[in-house]
């Protein structure tokens, strides 16, 4: 361990609370944007693909206005990401210097999936007129892959901080050898990248079918607005039940693994078998409250059987146990609650599908679909609270905690302002230009829509814009 | 050559690409800043603006590879550089973030004014981005940086020298843009515009050199360890790029054609690996030295397998980006 912080401890209890802040606002600002860069691609490429195949000029200009609306996210997205990059040595110095050794491998792969996803993406983006119909589909495809490769990439850095391994310290704490195949592919590796690249799936698919379902809500029902609809929602349908199957998975391997993370997130105080499962409620050091318990359901789901016996906070030091129980508690829920509410909106889908070959005629249909964006990122935020805030107080399970890492550095709830401002001011520019987009389009009915002219010229060119 | 120092020069390689083609991106929206009201600057900003959206994002990425490159092979390095000059670094991360937003929405938010502010903050952050730069490759050159950081955060950067060198980066990003900027005008057949940007790709190199010629004057008394070095191992490397910068010169005063970007090129790349070998075998000059901040060798092959993958993958991919968009075979709207 480090030797002790020099700054005063309160001062430096601060400065990690902001830290901790800073980061996880930025982090959940982006995260939204990489999930953008990791699955719009594949979105976009199944209605070039259809366009291309079937001559269906609605699914072509489908997937042109998508890959403009993806040029402004995925510019946002390049920044803030460079953001954490800068945040991982601003904020946490000590956790760099001590495991960038072996932390970075995973980032040092993740270099060349971005590079290459850049890439492509300005190929792909701006070779609409000029690049050949199929030549510029396959121009695509090489974001599809870098997509997902980056994303394993990123969130096996996340998983290696929650199951250290690979790595050999000396009698100091220092790393003195690496094994860069375990780092990549340690325990949490094999259902915390699977379950990211399906979210990531889930939320462009739901959010992208949101926004025609809020057209077709204002009597938008062309043809455009309809497969606007059915194939994100089709691809965020796929993704779900395969979802599922995998954040189950997670769950029974952190009981396993990150005891600590488990109890705190299921409220469970007393090691044991017969376990409850809670649903919602408020987590207290007696039990839970105002929830809706489940006798031996928590112990079955963690070994399907109902003597499966459980780790409690009470076997976890108290200074190990993670912090704010019942955000964690009811973060894990919703995020379970949502993606259950997803899986039965597809089950709707596939039965009018089944019985008429049409989306479910009635408006509470297009109701639910205009909400399951907004309740896929909030899912999506509920995960990345249960596994960080669930990580506490450890940056790296068992070896380094967050408290050791921060940095020293005053002024940290300065810049933490300064950062909240800026994100929010183009948070609101990037939606304002999209919904302006998308207003444009509309009035042109199908037609080219062309910007000409300077970034800012004289008046006159404003008349074409 | 050591696996530490393979490494470091893989950084140095990042370093290189980063200087010429992100340093021209913020180049460009330095020319965009200072290019006159919205009818005067109309159409050098519409050339600035064709020649930057398919590849900014891509040139970018060095700055990603260079910071990942270093706190992989060199964490206590990185460390010490991020607990000392956090100053400047958060303000350039501000810079970047800024300036890629207002790049991106300027040419989709509604109005003229709306377009402007866009525009302003693209540009005005292009000039801020690399003069913050600057002022920590300075405070590292300058010896500024301790190996165990926490160095003062002001001190530090606020001297002669980082700031010297944040001018200077600022000057040369000017003189690279305007110089690629040359060829796209001409190729673009606008040749008022071509003349426009070589009047300040000369105005641009005089600026760079004379803020180097401060810079070796304050490098002599900061940093006395990286001048001598520059000035002995370094001086083959000094005396290219004076002559490439000097060739370039006249072949911009003679209306010349070729090659006018390889000169402008040599003249950067040459500084910065003078600069590398005025400070090896030292990372921080003159506390930290390139062994003792590498990672363990199965971290370091690990850079050298991505740098060869990279070397497989990105730069054929990057030359393909660059040669559909020079054979304006990209569109420049989104």
């Amino acid at each position: 361990m480090l030797p002790l912080d020099p700054l005063p401890l309160a001062a430096s209890a601060s400065n990690l609370l902001a830290a901790r802040e800073q980061m996880a606002f930025t982090l959940g600002f982006h995260i939204v944007l990489s999930c953008l860069g990791v699955a719009l691609p594949a979105t976009i490429l199944v209605a070039n693909y259809i366009g291309l195949k079937k001559r269906d000029a609605d699914a072509l200009e489908l997937a042109k206005r998508w890959s403009k609306a993806m040029a402004v996210t995925f510019a946002v997205g390049a920044v803030t990401g460079t953001v954490l990059t800068f945040e991982f040595g601003l904020l946490w110095p000590q956790f760099m210097d001590r495991f960038g050794s072996a932390f970075g491998i995973a980032f040092a792969i993740e270099g060349i999936f971005f590079f290459l996803e850049a890439i492509f993406l300005a190929i792909y983006i701006y070779g609409w007129k000029r690049l050949s119909g199929w030549a510029h589909f396959w121009s695509g495809v090489p974001m599809v892959v870098t997509g997902i490769g980056g994303a394993f990439s990123v969130v096996a850095a996340n998983s290696w901080m929650n199951q250290p391994q690979g790595f050999t310290l000396d009698a100091a704490g220092k790393v003195v050898d690496t094994n860069a195949w375990k780092v990549l592919f340690n325990p949490a590796t094999g259902y915390e990248v699977p379950h990211m690249i399906l979210a990531a799936y889930m939320v462009v698919g739901f959010l992208v079918a949101s926004i025609y379902a809020t057209g077709m809500l204002k009597g938008r029902r062309d043809r455009l607005h309809r497969l606007g609809l059915l194939i994100p929602l089709t691809i965020g349908l796929i993704a779900t039940p395969v979802q599922l199957l995998v954040g189950d998975t997670a769950a029974r391997e952190v009981a396993n693994h990150q005891p600590a993370k488990f109890a705190a997130m299921e409220c469970i105080q007393e090691t044991g078998s017969h376990q409850t499962e809670y649903i919602g409620g408020v987590c207290t050091a007696n039990g839970v409250k105002f929830a809706i318990p489940i006798p031996d359901l928590d112990s079955f789901l963690v070994g399907f059987s109902v003597d499966t016996e459980v780790t409690g906070l009470n076997d976890i030091p108290a200074d190990e146990r993670p912090p704010a129980n019942t955000l964690l508690h009811l973060s894990f829920d919703a995020m379970v609650g949502i993606g259950s509410a997803l899986l039965l909106l597809g089950l709707w889908l596939a039965w009018a599908w089944w019985k008429k070959r049409d989306i479910p005629k009635t408006p509470w249909f297009l109701r639910a679909v205009a909400v399951s964006g907004a309740g896929a990122i909030l899912a999506l935020w509920c995960g990345w609270i249960v596994t960080e805030v669930g990580r506490q107080p450890w940056i790296v399970q068992g070896y380094m905690r967050t408290s050791e890492a921060v940095t020293e550095a005053q002024g940290i709830w300065f810049s933490f302002a300064v950062v909240i401002l800026v994100y929010a001011t183009i948070g609101t520019i990037a939606i304002l230009v999209l919904r302006r987009m998308s207003r444009r389009w509309r009035e042109a009915g199908g037609a080219e829509v062309e910007e000409t002219g300077a970034p800012y010229g004289p008046p006159t060119a404003e008349g074409t814009a | 050559m050591s696996k530490a120092d393979a490494a470091a020069a893989i950084l140095w390689v990042g370093v290189t690409f980063y200087a010429l083609f992100g340093g021209a991106d913020f180049g460009g929206g330095f020319w965009d800043l200072v290019a006159g009201g919205a009818e005067r600057g109309e159409r050098p900003r519409a050339l600035i603006q064709r020649s930057l959206t398919p590849v900014w994002e891509a040139n970018h990425v060095w700055l990603i590879f260079i910071l990942v490159v270093l706190w992989t092979a060199f964490p206590p390095a990185f460390s010490a550089i991020m607990t000392t000059l956090y100053v400047p670094l958060a303000l350039a991360a501000l810079g970047i973030v800024l300036r890629g937003s207002g790049f991106a929405f300027r040419k989709s938010v509604e109005g003229l004014q709306a377009r402007r502010a866009m525009g302003a903050t693209f540009a005005f952050s292009s000039v801020l981005t690399p003069f913050f730069m600057g002022t920590v490759v300075g405070a590292v050159a300058a010896g500024n940086v301790p190996a165990d950081g926490n160095g003062d955060a002001f001190s530090t950067w606020l001297e002669p020298l980082p700031l010297l060198v944040g001018a200077m980066f600022v000057a040369t990003s000017a003189y690279l843009a305007a110089v690629f900027l040359v060829g796209d005008a001409r190729r673009a057949g606008e040749n008022d515009l071509e003349s426009f940007f070589v009047r300040r790709a000369l105005a641009a190199a005089a600026v760079a050199g004379i803020a180097a010629a401060f810079g070796l004057i304050e490098l002599h008394s900061e940093a006395r360890y990286v001048f001598d070095r520059l000035v002995d191992q370094g001086l083959p490397l000094v005396i290219l790029s004076a002559l490439c910068g000097v060739g370039l010169l006249v072949v911009l005063l003679r209306g010349g054609r070729r090659p006018l970007r390889p000169l402008a090129a040599g003249a950067v790349v040459a500084v910065i690996w003078g600069w590398g070998v005025a400070q090896f075998p030292y990372l921080l000059p003159t506390s930290l030295k390139i062994g003792e901040a590498a990672a363990p060798d199965p971290t370091l092959e690990v850079v050298f397998v991505v740098f060869a993958v990279a070397a497989v993958l990105v730069l054929p991919s990057l030359g393909l980006l660059y040669a559909l968009s020079q054979r304006d075979l990209l569109e420049h709207e989104s």
